[in-house]
């Protein structure tokens, strides 16, 4: 009979092939059938975009254009806007994974990205004043 | 890389995040004052990169590793609603550089944490920052037992460029990280009007 692995003993060798310590079972750019870059529009998300639900999105229903990790994503984007790196850690897959399959959501109309400001008008003194301000009310 | 195009016009009114790298040395304290100020425990991305096989030493090695995982820690504060500050802890490894590139792209600024006991470590980060001319404030992690410097010390031992602030900090410390961050804030903004006032003298 196999013997638990116990809080003392070292574990058995070749353990590490066994459920979650043998990692993920789907090659990660299995989930974007190959893809590795976002489809025709060649956006490269950057990690702080936002991604919110179009709210003039149509219902999706089972198109089975979607995945169920497209639909992770949306539902991770249902409770609150998110940047791509929440979406990421979210849903536990890798950024470059997701960047793609955020491509086939905006090509879709489901999802907007918002980009972060460029960098060349980027510290509008206001809103460094504020985000100060903000630190010190922390 | 595809040119970045605004995304239609309105946009002004929605959210905007800003970005924040922290730098450093392996072990200096880099997720540490990232998970202190952050208002979410810290989480992490992982980024698959394909690796080119060793060329040498693969007798026995019928199946190469071709991808391999590069993790950053990040974290958030939520300044008010529509206003968010990222933090990204930069993968430490050098031959992650590239990655680099990509963070550092619209950054507000970088913090650069440096250990007095092998301020070394923090060379590489300071030139990058200082070729590509993106603000960044060194906070030296005074570690308990490390031997105290001071920020002239470590500003003269790091030649760095007039200006450049050097905070003493507490990496564990949620107000000695914010404190950090307030003086990066502020010095980007101070090199923001002086690029401004460059451009137009």
């Amino acid at each position: 009979m196999r013997k638990l692995r116990g809080d003392t003993e070292p574990p058995e060798p070749g353990a590490q092939w066994y459920d979650a310590e043998a990692g993920p079972l789907v090659r990660p750019y299995a989930m974007t059938g190959g893809r590795t870059s976002p489809g025709p529009s060649g956006v490269r998300f950057d990690l702080i975009a936002l991604v919110s639900l179009d709210t003039a999105a149509p219902e999706m229903g089972d198109d089975t254009a979607l995945g169920p990790e497209h639909r992770a994503l949306i539902e991770l984007c249902r409770t609150e806007t998110q940047s791509v790196a929440e979406l990421a850690a979210d849903a536990d897959l890798p950024v470059g994974v997701v960047r793609v399959l955020l491509g086939d959501l905006l090509e879709l109309g489901v999802v907007k990205v918002t980009r972060p400001v460029p960098p060349a008008q980027l510290p509008d003194e206001k809103i460094l004043r504020e985000v100060i301000d903000g630190l010190r009310a922390l | 890389m595809a040119s970045e195009h605004s995304e239609g016009a309105g946009a002004d009114t929605t959210a905007l995040a800003l970005k924040i790298l922290v730098a450093g040395g392996f072990g200096v304290g880099k997720t540490t004052l990232v998970g202190a100020v952050s208002e979410i425990r810290p989480l992490r991305t992982e980024e698959q990169l394909s690796e080119i096989g060793e060329s040498v030493d693969d007798v026995a090695a019928v199946d190469q590793k071709t991808t391999t995982t590069v993790a950053m820690d990040f974290g958030r504060i939520t300044i008010r609603s529509g206003l968010s500050l990222y933090l990204f802890g930069t993968p430490g490894q050098d031959r992650f550089w590239f990655l680099w590139d990509e963070l550092s792209q619209g950054a507000l600024g970088a913090v650069v944490l440096a250990d007095t006991r092998r301020l070394e470590d923090c060379f590489p980060a300071v030139d990058y920052f200082e070729h590509r001319r993106i603000p960044f404030v060194v906070a030296v992690n005074c570690f308990a037992g490390a031997r105290a410097y001071g920020a002239q010390d470590v500003s003269r031992a790091l030649d760095l460029d007039r200006g450049t602030p050097v905070v003493l900090c507490d990496a564990r410390d949620r107000d000695s990280g914010k404190e950090v961050l307030i003086r990066l804030v502020e010095y980007a903004g101070r090199m923001h009007t002086a690029r401004l006032l460059d451009s137009v003298g």
